[in-house]
């Protein structure tokens, strides 16, 4: 079953081997941010995660960063 | 006075035994008395400080395909000997017999707690299998090196017998075991940095204290055809856990994963979840735990028909100074969950 | 730029009626301490302990460390722009109570602090165990934020230093060292510069250069005499082993190396001090500007030294590649997470131009502390700080915990003689 890892600091998820990397916001709120109202943070998350569900829909040969 | 010798049992395959070659690969361990074949010339380079007392002998065969009640059946021959020390093969390239020399010793070293070790040749597959657990010599690749590689052995075996402390590899000449081992030197990190420097200026060798590792990779998966179909599972290293840490997942170096049911949850909430992670600041996690394990976007994506399922159950464990091997242990344990429940496809989400 | 560092060496610490330094003995009078850490209306209760090398007491949980100092002659304050004035430190007199240390204990967030063992078998570990501690235990008010409760410590510690420190103000130095970089003739000693990345997280990842927060800032140079003189003090505590407490900060252990090899056997010239931030785009930009600045003040090679773990390991990654395409050498200075069997992969990155590594030590090391006569703060924390588990605190008091949780063991600026070798 496929993983996407959704991390801050790609290199390391690099390093480690995943496969599948979409990269977050910041390491202490990777799905957030502080400094948006409450709503936009919410749009933000939302739409990392449906990056991270277009990652699982995605062959990949090998290790892929989804960034866009 | 005379000194007590020590007592050494050897290991052997069907072959290096004289009972037969690949038709009698089969054999299960049997034990005979005293020494054998090249354990003959390990006994006469030990002369009057170590006695072989046996030599155990199984079928490369047997063993490969039964490794634990073979490894089991081995230690408890073995141990009938009282061993001080427990010595296999050489094994040079063979690979079953590679596996069978450090199965065998890594159970006796377990099971009886005695000092073992074993030799092979460095592409033999069971040397990156055994290496960390047990003492492996380096070995030429076939029975032409059993003089040398019988010396190398009888030398280790005899300073094991003599209760000597075994020292790093580049002085005892085993294989590397992988292992990072702490120990207080005479330099300070600042001094030996600055030796360093100064050497690697000059264009002069130098060592460093650790070499760059290289990770392990796993072919991708392939991908999910039908989204609108599939349950998704959320992973999180981050440490969300309920409030109050319930299963006490540690700040730094977890020593476990955790199972938490989000079934009708729709939202992570500060009052009922918080971060347990101690290697970020936890203030933005704790007003808002979905933003480290985005549950509120994923039961969204799940309402819109996005996503078939959200599956009932998420897994947390903390990325802080957790080793490699805890994280390899804690991924397979709960890969296996998620396959039994027929998961499709995982979010891992890291700090 | 010319500091001289008064070292008067202090073997003992008493309380007194005075605060004062006599026959190398520091005598604290506790009840101004108290009503000096006070001052700070944050704080709800306060209290002073004493530790002497060797006697059978555990501090814990402890957030910093602080060497007491005072200025005597010269331009600036001590910790300037944070408790003194703003003012360029590195020249002039400072006075140094060496031997001596001020230790903020008390819980914070809770797993961020750490223990210092005064003896047993934990002392070799820390630097503390060998320093005449005077212990400031801070109770924070009910429910103060966790950002004010760090600050209001930090503040507590850093002005009880100073406080300490001013009992040296008249006291004749056992010995004066004498800091200045002398300008190098021999054209062949190689050009080294020295980079520090600072720990700039959040919340108990908090570095401060002359009282600016560094996760304000773009990497910047500086003359190590400032470093040396307080002006970057620690407001962090994660994990106790390799952070850089602000008395690792004033005694810093590679600067002092390059020192003393200074128109000897290298150039040091100077002083790169960068972040370690939490986004990939601050740790490229971080790691570029840093190798830049190396580049333009013409180092032929640099020791870095790094601070904490994980995330932290790529910025230093990415300083060593970027260097080396500059033709900079690089020898790098960092602890490991190899697990508690020392088999894991100890770092969180890698790149093959990180070919000179110096290690101090695996942190997931698992020590037996003995029980400890007396505690001073409160032993619980110990199950729950970076480096103990559950389980870990046994009946008596004994500790079965990795060196991770002692303050200093695995410092990145090479203070100590831990080092981890391949076997």
């Amino acid at each position: 079953m496929p993983v996407v890892h959704m991390a801050s600091i790609v290199p390391i998820s690099l390093t480690v081997g995943a496969n599948r990397i979409v990269p977050t916001v910041a390491i202490p709120h990777p799905l957030g941010n502080p400094e948006l109202a409450e709503d936009e943070e919410r749009e933000l998350r939302l739409s990392l995660v449906k990056k991270a569900l277009r990652a699982l829909q995605t062959e990949v040969e090998e290790q892929t960063v989804f960034e866009g | 006075m005379a000194e007590k010798k020590f007592r050494v049992v050897h290991y052997l395959n069907q072959f290096f035994a004289q009972i037969g070659g690949e038709e009698k690969a089969n054999i299960p361990p049997l034990i005979r008395e005293g020494a054998v074949g090249p354990g003959r010339v390990l006994q006469k380079i030990l002369g009057e400080e170590g006695e072989v007392v046996a030599t155990v002998v199984c079928g490369d065969g047997y063993f490969a395909e039964n490794i634990e009640a073979a490894a089991e059946r081995v230690v408890e021959l073995a141990s009938s000997y009282k061993p001080d020390v427990f010595v296999a093969g050489p094994a040079f390239n063979a690979g079953r017999y590679g596996v069978a020399c450090g199965g065998s010793c890594s159970a006796v070293s377990e099971k009886l707690g005695i000092p073992v070790v074993t030799a092979m040749y460095e592409e033999n597959p069971a040397l990156d299998l055994y290496r960390k657990e047990v003492y492996i010599i380096p070995t030429a690749d076939s029975a032409r090196g059993m003089r040398e590689a019988i010396l190398k052995m009888a030398t280790f075996v005899r300073k094991m017998g003599l209760g000597q402390e075994i020292g790093p590899p580049q002085e005892e000449g085993y294989f590397p075991r992988g292992l990072r081992v702490n120990q207080f030197v005479d330099r300070t990190g600042a001094e030996r940095a600055v030796d360093m420097l100064l050497l690697k200026l000059k264009g002069e060798p130098f060592q460093t204290e650790y070499p760059m590792p290289t990770f392990e990779r796993v072919p991708p998966s392939p991908a999910i055809r039908d989204l609108r179909s599939a349950t998704i599972a959320l992973v999180t290293s981050g440490g969300i856990v309920p409030s109050g840490n319930p299963d006490r997942i540690e700040a730094a170096s977890a020593s476990k994963f955790a199972e938490y049911s989000i079934a009708g949850v729709d939202d992570l909430t500060s009052d009922a979840y918080q971060t347990c992670h101690g290697g970020y600041d936890p203030v933005y996690a704790n007003e808002d735990p979905d933003r480290v394990l985005p549950l509120d976007a994923a039961r969204s994506l799940e309402k819109d028909g996005a996503i078939g399922k959200l599956y009932d159950l998420y897994y947390v464990t903390v990325g802080n100074a957790t080793s490699v091997a805890s994280a390899q242990k804690f991924g397979k344990a709960i890969a296996e969950k998620l396959k039994a429940a027929d998961v499709d496809g995982v979010i891992l989400t890291s700090t | 730029m010319r500091l001289e560092l008064g070292i008067i060496e202090i073997d003992d610490v008493q309380f007194g009626d005075e605060t004062r330094v006599e026959d190398g003995t520091l005598y604290v009078n506790r009840e101004e301490l108290i009503d000096l850490a006070l001052q700070d209306d944050r704080l709800a209760g306060a209290d002073v302990e004493l530790a002497r090398r060797g006697e059978e007491v555990r501090i814990i949980p402890v957030k910093d460390v602080i060497e007491p100092r005072v200025k005597v002659s010269g331009p600036g304050e001590i910790f300037p722009g944070v408790i003194g004035k703003v003012g360029t430190v590195g020249s002039g007199r400072t006075n140094v109570l060496r031997g001596a240390a001020l230790v903020t204990v008390g819980r914070i967030v809770g797993f961020q602090e750490g223990l210092i063992d005064m003896s047993g078998p934990g002392a070799p570990y820390s630097p503390f165990s060998r320093t005449n501690n005077v212990a400031l235990i801070l109770r924070p008010t009910d429910g103060l934020a966790p950002y004010a409760h760090e600050e209001a410590v930090r503040l507590a510690g850093l002005r009880a230093a100073v406080y300490l420190g001013k009992a040296g103000t008249d006291v004749a130095p056992d010995e004066v060292e004498v800091y200045e970089l002398s300008p190098v003739t021999d054209a062949a000693l190689p050009r080294v510069a020295y980079v520090h990345p600072l720990l700039a997280q959040g919340l108990l990842h908090d570095t401060y250069l002359y009282g600016v927060d560094a996760k304000k800032i773009l990497p910047t140079l500086i003359h190590p005499n400032e470093v040396m003189d307080g002006a970057i003090v620690s407001g962090n505590c994660v994990s106790a082993c390799d952070k850089h407490t602000t008395y690792h900060h004033v005694n810093n252990a590679a600067i002092q190396e390059l020192y003393r090899r200074h128109g000897k056997d290298l150039n040091f010239i100077g002083v790169i001090i960068t972040n370690l931030k939490v986004t990939l785009a601050d740790k490229e930009r971080a790691s570029d500007y840093a190798s830049n600045l190396a580049k333009l003040i013409g180092a032929e090679g640099a020791i870095v030294t790094n601070e904490g773990f994980g995330n932290p390991d790529t910025d230093l990654m990415m300083l060593c590649k970027k260097m080396k395409a500059y033709g900079i050498e690089t020898v790098l200075i960092t602890d490991e997470f190899a697990g508690r069997d020392g088999g894991s992969q100890s770092l969180a990155d890698a790149t093959p131009e990180a070919s000179a590594v110096v290690s101090v030590g695996n942190a997931n090391e698992v020590v037996t502390l003995s029980p400890m006569k007396r505690i001073i703060g409160d032993l619980k924390p110990a199950e729950v700080i970076a480096g103990g588990f559950a389980g870990c605190l046994a009946a008596d008091g004994g500790l079965n915990v990795e060196i991770q949780s002692i303050m200093g063991s695995t410092c990145q600026l090479g203070l100590g003689k831990l080092a981890a070798r391949g076997w």
